[in-house]
């Protein structure tokens, strides 16, 4: 059945929004105590914070339990949504606003469950991991309390059940980012980096704002569930008018977080963080939360009438993305960088599969991306934590050293890649077939793109594999296999990036999508009933292709590995490198001016033509005064003195100030005030 | 307590500072313990009483006046002493006595020269008469004498206990103390936009009836809005605007904010900013809205535009500052801004976000001024490009202005965000008597000013806190923060977090009154 009158029918089951329930599980308890899922780790930062330091393990023992309690959590609630369809939102009430009523809640449901899954079983791997990547930084303690403010954000955001604290939590993983990439702040790039990740999704958030703004005043709620089910019902004209203005505001604050082109250059920036923060924030759980939120506003964009014109646009953004960012990962010599533009380029997948309407494939690319994308990161950090050194052409070799860093990474690099039978594979098929099914000039666009950037995922994959881990080690001292608390969770992210895809095979499994179809307004069954071999064909002969001709490119010895990636394309080497020159864009055509010429001649202004005015008022005064009343003027030679003796008793004032006999003068003031007010008393 | 309620509590919030004043005055002064210990003493019964004042509150009546009284006065002229409370002012009473009370905590280890602790204190006490007394007056010509009241001791904290820099004046070209230039400023600039203002009072005054019926009380003149109509409201409106404008500060009657905060000394900077600035707009929303209701339509559009060009304006002047004082002082004339779009939308909503934006911008920008006087206190500097490192030598103080700095960019969660956010949400839809098409533009011209204002305070961040310290600190006395500026600064950090986290502190007040005043003013 072709997948585009599946999304007709959908369209029209979705309409029939949340009577079609039926008899709503709200879940029990298990639900109701959902809250303390994003207030654990808030308070746990808090309390490293403050006891931290005092602690056996520096705070780290109070982050590790409250991410283990998410991710324990998260695993119970995942499977009880799965098998009972568990739908459910609390709120207390934080504020009136005139007819606004403003919300703290939380919400279990399909799509929130599974983001606490990721984002607990994913994080308690991470915390493991980085308890002994960052034995001994200068930080640690500080470390963990920044890391627990993010997993507490990130929850934030995903338990939402409204605008308005999606916001809060969208800015606060936004803050807990910009601590952790700015972590080295001794180094001025890395400051710098911190600033650009949070200025640009600044830039974002103004979508974010308008977005929510629009959407909620519109709708006159702030709730996702009655903003969803007023869509569904299609009776809100005010709504259906703002529908797509509110649609595409929201989904700049989604280019924002999520990193899509023009609006990603701060993701690459951002690797200055500690690899832990890459892995779990700039690859698994924080940059999703663009997706989430496409996600979350789902029906916005798929019910006709409302914000279904953007959804070409997305397509376009995401296709643009994951094809032009695959490429710079090509020439990259830092291996963070490599799967920093990696990320990126399969956001832009996820984006563009929201944009063509299959909510699961995008989700379940989300969900399989998370495991073998921390992977790798993790990797390359235990890589990194034996070389001393993020550039590529200090290592190789490495498979002889760090075996098990090496299996687990090349685990990592097929499912990436998207070989069958590994994660990657299922996740990107489903989103291949979802464009060959979807309609018009921008599906096309993203199918061909889609295509090749499976291809250009492969190439740089393998050269970075062969770069690390293949010919002669290049680096300083002898590298050593990271310690069992940093291989352990890679191996089990690798079992991850193996079994995850299985969940949701076409015609044989289906859990992930039943699981993300459990939702207050009814989503559809958008899973692929059966194998489309055509699409899984091209995307598996794209990625096979990648991996012969890098593995032509790059196997070669040791000697000519350097040659072979200085080997420049003309005019696309330095394209590439220079990152399409939207950096320096950014740089000389906007900040830079902005900071300079720009607020040098607002400053110019202020002291030279308003206060002008406001001097010129005073010398005025003063001039006058001389001729006028004849003032003695000796002792008073500043124009501002003059401009107060102007006033007569300002100039007396001021001839107390200078001789100091202020304290009388106050004495007679306030003397003066209490005669004033006395006299009611006395009525 | 009937006592309490039938206007001797507020009248008592008010005056005891005074009386404080006058015992300070009293003990000699060789005894600055018992002169810092009666200041503190005074200062603390006072915030006491208006935390009674918060708990006997009817909150489910705030848009009535409460506790008030109305007692002859000046019966020569009909002015009564006429005060009273109700959910607009109750938060901005609070947010004075406690800030009160904390700047003599801070005063208590750090004397500005040349030192003389009985003057400031007595200054200080003073002034919160004042701020006080202008919150709770409801005639115009208590108003006004509050208002006013406020003006002097600033003037001479300024003026007395101000930075010494010498500068050279733009325009005229004179050499003077920086204190003196800024003090002067300051006292004309505002006595400039008080003589409207007061201009305005006495023109309602004799619009509001025949001879014998006439009224200063802003209830009564509330009541008869129908009186004040055409050009006559037009102009009155106008000059009470420009007396209130100047106070806020409104663009572009601000520039006596940056010079009068960086050369006052940081008490006097924290007072100004946290609640001096809000006796403006607190006018707007308590004086012209309720009596001309027509006439801030008719103004709201320009008010607006004056507004947003205030955010913008103040965050690019900010992005070119190098003294780390001058840009926060600057950031205030933008966060005034979002103030006042919140209440040129003349909604409900607006006029909420305007108050929480009010009581934010108190104990936020408070707290910024109290780091930045106690950093340049230890550097000796306030320029940025030779700070930096800060984070290293003074790990809590830089924590501390680093969330100071989150909470000024408006980071949801903390008490900035609200006002920000709530301010731009009322622009969407604005009162049904205004351009919506305009307001919208506002709207977004505001929200790219978000990125602008996270911009300045990222950069301040950087050069003030990150990077490595420089050499020219090392043996120098750069201890953290002391035990004075603890207990000074964490009830401050407190409460933004507490307002961040549960806006009903402020809007459980406010709401219920904002919303009958909407309805009074403009029907509904």
């Amino acid at each position: 059945m072709p997948m585009l009158a599946l999304l007709a029918t959908n369209a029209n089951q979705l309409i029939l929004a949340t009577e079609e329930l039926g008899e709503i599980n709200d879940g029990g308890l298990l639900a109701s105590l959902a809250w303390l899922i994003p207030v654990v780790p808030l308070l746990a930062a808090f309390a490293i914070v403050f006891f931290g330091r005092r602690m056996r393990y520096k705070g780290w023992e109070l982050a590790m339990g409250a991410m283990g309690f998410v991710g324990i959590y998260g695993i119970v609630l995942a499977f009880a949504t799965m098998n009972s369809e568990i739908t459910y939102q609390g709120a207390i009430t934080m504020g009136e606003f005139g007819p606004l009523v403003l919300e703290w809640g939380w919400m279990v449901d399909g799509l929130s469950s599974m983001m606490y899954f990721v984002v607990g079983v994913v994080g308690s791997l991470v915390f493991i991991y980085a308890k002994s990547y960052m034995a001994g930084d200068i930080r640690f303690t500080w470390f963990f309390a920044s890391f627990s403010l993010f997993a507490g954000g990130m929850l934030v955001l995903v338990a939402a059940p409204n605008l308005i604290q999606l916001i809060v939590g969208w800015e606060l993983v936004g803050v807990a980012s910009y601590l952790l990439i700015g972590h080295y702040w001794e180094d001025h790039d890395n400051s710098s980096a911190a600033i650009k990740a949070f200025l640009v999704n600044k830039v974002a958030d103004v979508g974010l704002f308008i977005g929510a703004i629009i959407i909620g005043t519109t709708a006159g709620t702030f709730r996702f569930s009655e903003i969803l089910s007023q869509v569904a019902a299609g009776e809100n004209d005010l709504l259906k008018k703002f529908a797509f203005l509110g649609g595409l505001a929201l989904f700049i604050a989604a280019m924002g977080k999520s990193a899509q082109f023009p609006l990603h250059v701060w993701l690459p920036d951002a690797m200055a963080g500690p690899t832990p923060v890459s892995a779990l924030m700039h690859a698994a759980t924080m940059v999703t939360a663009g997706i989430y939120l496409l996600g979350r506003m789902f029906p916005l964009y798929f019910v006709e009438g409302y914000a279904v014109d953007v959804r070409p646009i997305i397509m376009i953004i995401g296709a643009l993305t994951l094809f032009l960012m695959g490429l710079i990962a090509l020439v990259q010599t830092d291996l963070k960088k490599v799967l920093a533009y990696s990320t990126l380029s399969q956001l832009g997948y996820m984006v563009a599969a929201m944009g063509a309407g299959a909510y699961t494939a995008a989700l379940f690319h989300l969900f399989t991306h998370a495991f073998f994308k921390s992977l790798l990161f993790l990797g390359a950090g235990s890589v990194i934590h034996s070389v001393h050194s993020n550039e590529m052409t200090d290592m190789g070799g490495l498979r002889k050293y760090m075996p098990t860093t090496f299996k687990t990474f090349v685990i990592g690099s097929l499912a990436l890649a998207g070989i069958v039978p590994l994660a990657g594979f299922w996740s990107k098929d489903e989103i291949l077939v979802s464009f060959g099914d979807a309609s018009g000039g921008a599906a096309n666009f993203a199918l061909y793109l889609s295509i090749a950037g499976a291809f250009i995922t492969a190439l740089y994959m393998t050269r970075a594999v062969y770069l690390t881990f293949f010919g002669e080690y290049k680096g300083q001292g002898t590298p050593h296999e990271s310690p069992k608390m940093m291989t352990v969770p890679l191996v089990v992210l690798a079992g991850f990036s193996v079994v995850a895809g299985l969940i949701n095979m076409p015609g044989i499994t289906a859990w992930f999508t039943e699981l993300t179809a459990v939702r207050f307004t009814v989503m559809g069954d958008h899973h692929p009933t059966e194998i489309n071999f055509v699409m899984a064909g091209l995307g598996l002969t794209a990625a096979l292709a990648g991996i012969v001709i890098g593995y032509l490119l790059w196997s070669k010895d040791a000697e000519t590995q350097q040659a072979r990636d200085t080997f420049r394309i003309p005019v696309l080497y330095p394209l590439l490198k220079r990152k399409y020159y939207i950096d320096d864009l950014y740089m000389d055509g906007i900040v830079r001016p902005l900071r300079g010429p720009v607020a040098r001649s607002v400053d110019w202004f202020n002291g030279h033509v308003i206060d002008l005015f406001v001097n010129g008022a005073g010398a005025l005064a003063k001039f006058v005064g001389k001729y006028v009343y004849r003032f003695d003027q000796s002792g008073l030679d500043s124009a501002i003195t003059a401009s107060a003796a102007a006033t007569g008793a300002g100039g007396s004032v001021l001839r107390l100030l200078q001789s100091g006999r202020v304290q009388q003068y106050a004495v007679m003031i306030f003397a003066g005030t209490v005669v004033l007010v006395a006299g009611f008393i006395i009525f | 307590m009937g006592w309490f309620e039938s206007g001797w509590g507020i009248s008592l919030i008010v005056f005891l500072p005074l009386v404080g004043a006058v015992v300070v005055l009293a003990v000699p002064k060789a005894q600055e313990e018992l002169q810092k210990a009666v200041a503190l003493v005074f200062a603390l019964v006072t915030f006491g009483l208006s935390i009674v004042l918060a708990i006997q509150f009817d909150y489910g009546a705030s848009e009535k006046i409460q506790f008030g009284t109305s007692r002859e006065w000046i019966s020569a002229i009909g002015s009564n002493y006429t005060v009273g409370v109700d959910g607009i002012s109750l938060p901005l009473i609070v947010l004075s006595t406690f800030i009160t009370v904390l700047a003599i905590v801070y005063s208590w280890d750090h004397w500005p020269e040349p030192h003389n602790p009985k003057m400031f204190l007595m200054l200080i006490l003073v002034l919160a008469t004042g701020m006080v007394g202008t919150f709770v007056a409801l005639d115009l010509i208590l108003f006004f004498v509050f208002f006013e009241v406020v003006l002097l001791p600033m003037y001479f904290m300024i003026g007395i206990w101000g930075d010494r820099t010498e500068i050279r004046i733009p325009v005229i070209g004179k050499v003077t103390e920086m204190r003196l230039y800024a003090s002067i400023k300051f006292f004309l600039f505002t006595l400039f936009g008080s003589a409207f203002m007061l201009l305005g009072f006495i023109a309602l005054y004799f619009r509001s009836g025949p001879a014998g019926d006439r009224t200063f009380d802003m209830v009564e003149l509330a009541a008869r809005s129908d009186l004040f109509t055409g050009s006559f409201a037009f102009w009155v409106f106008a000059a009470l605007a420009l007396g209130f404008a100047v106070k806020v500060p409104i663009f572009p009657f601000h520039t006596w904010l940056p010079d009068a905060h960086t050369a006052a000394p940081t008490v006097g900077s924290v007072l100004l900013a946290a609640v001096l600035l809000k006796l403006g707009t607190y006018a707007f929303i308590r004086i012209s809205i309720p009596i001309l209701p027509q006439e801030a339509l008719n103004w709201a559009p320009a008010i607006g535009i004056l507004a947003v060009i205030g955010i913008i304006y103040a965050s690019l002047a900010c992005l070119a500052q190098t003294d780390m004082k001058r840009l926060i002082a600057f950031s205030s004339v933008g966060h005034m801004g979002f103030v006042m779009l919140g209440i040129a939308t003349m909604t409900s909503i607006g006029l909420n976000a305007a108050i929480i934006g009010m009581v934010a911008h108190g104990v936020i920008t408070g707290l910024m001024f109290f780091i930045a006087g106690s950093m340049s206190h230890r550097y000796h500097t306030r320029e940025m490009s030779r700070l930096g490192g800060n984070q290293k030598l003074m790990p809590i103080m830089g924590a501390m202005l680093g969330l100071s700095a989150m909470a000024s960019l408006g980071l949801p969660g903390l008490a900035g965000f609200w006002g920000e956010f709530m301010a731009l949400l009322a622009a969407f839809t604005p009162n049904a008597a205004l351009n919506a098409g305009l307001f919208r533009t506002l709207m977004v011209i505001g929200a790219v000013g978000t990125v602008l204002t996270a911009g300045y305070l990222l950069w301040m961040m950087q050069k003030v806190n990150f990077g490595e310290p420089r050499e020219s600190w090392d043996g120098v006395d750069l201890h953290d923060v002391d035990k004075f500026e603890m207990m000074a600064w964490v009830p401050l950090i407190v409460s933004i977090i507490a307002i961040g986290v549960y806006p009903r502190i402020v809007t459980g007040a406010t709401n219920g009154a904002v919303v009958e005043l909407i309805k009074n003013a403009f029907g509904g």
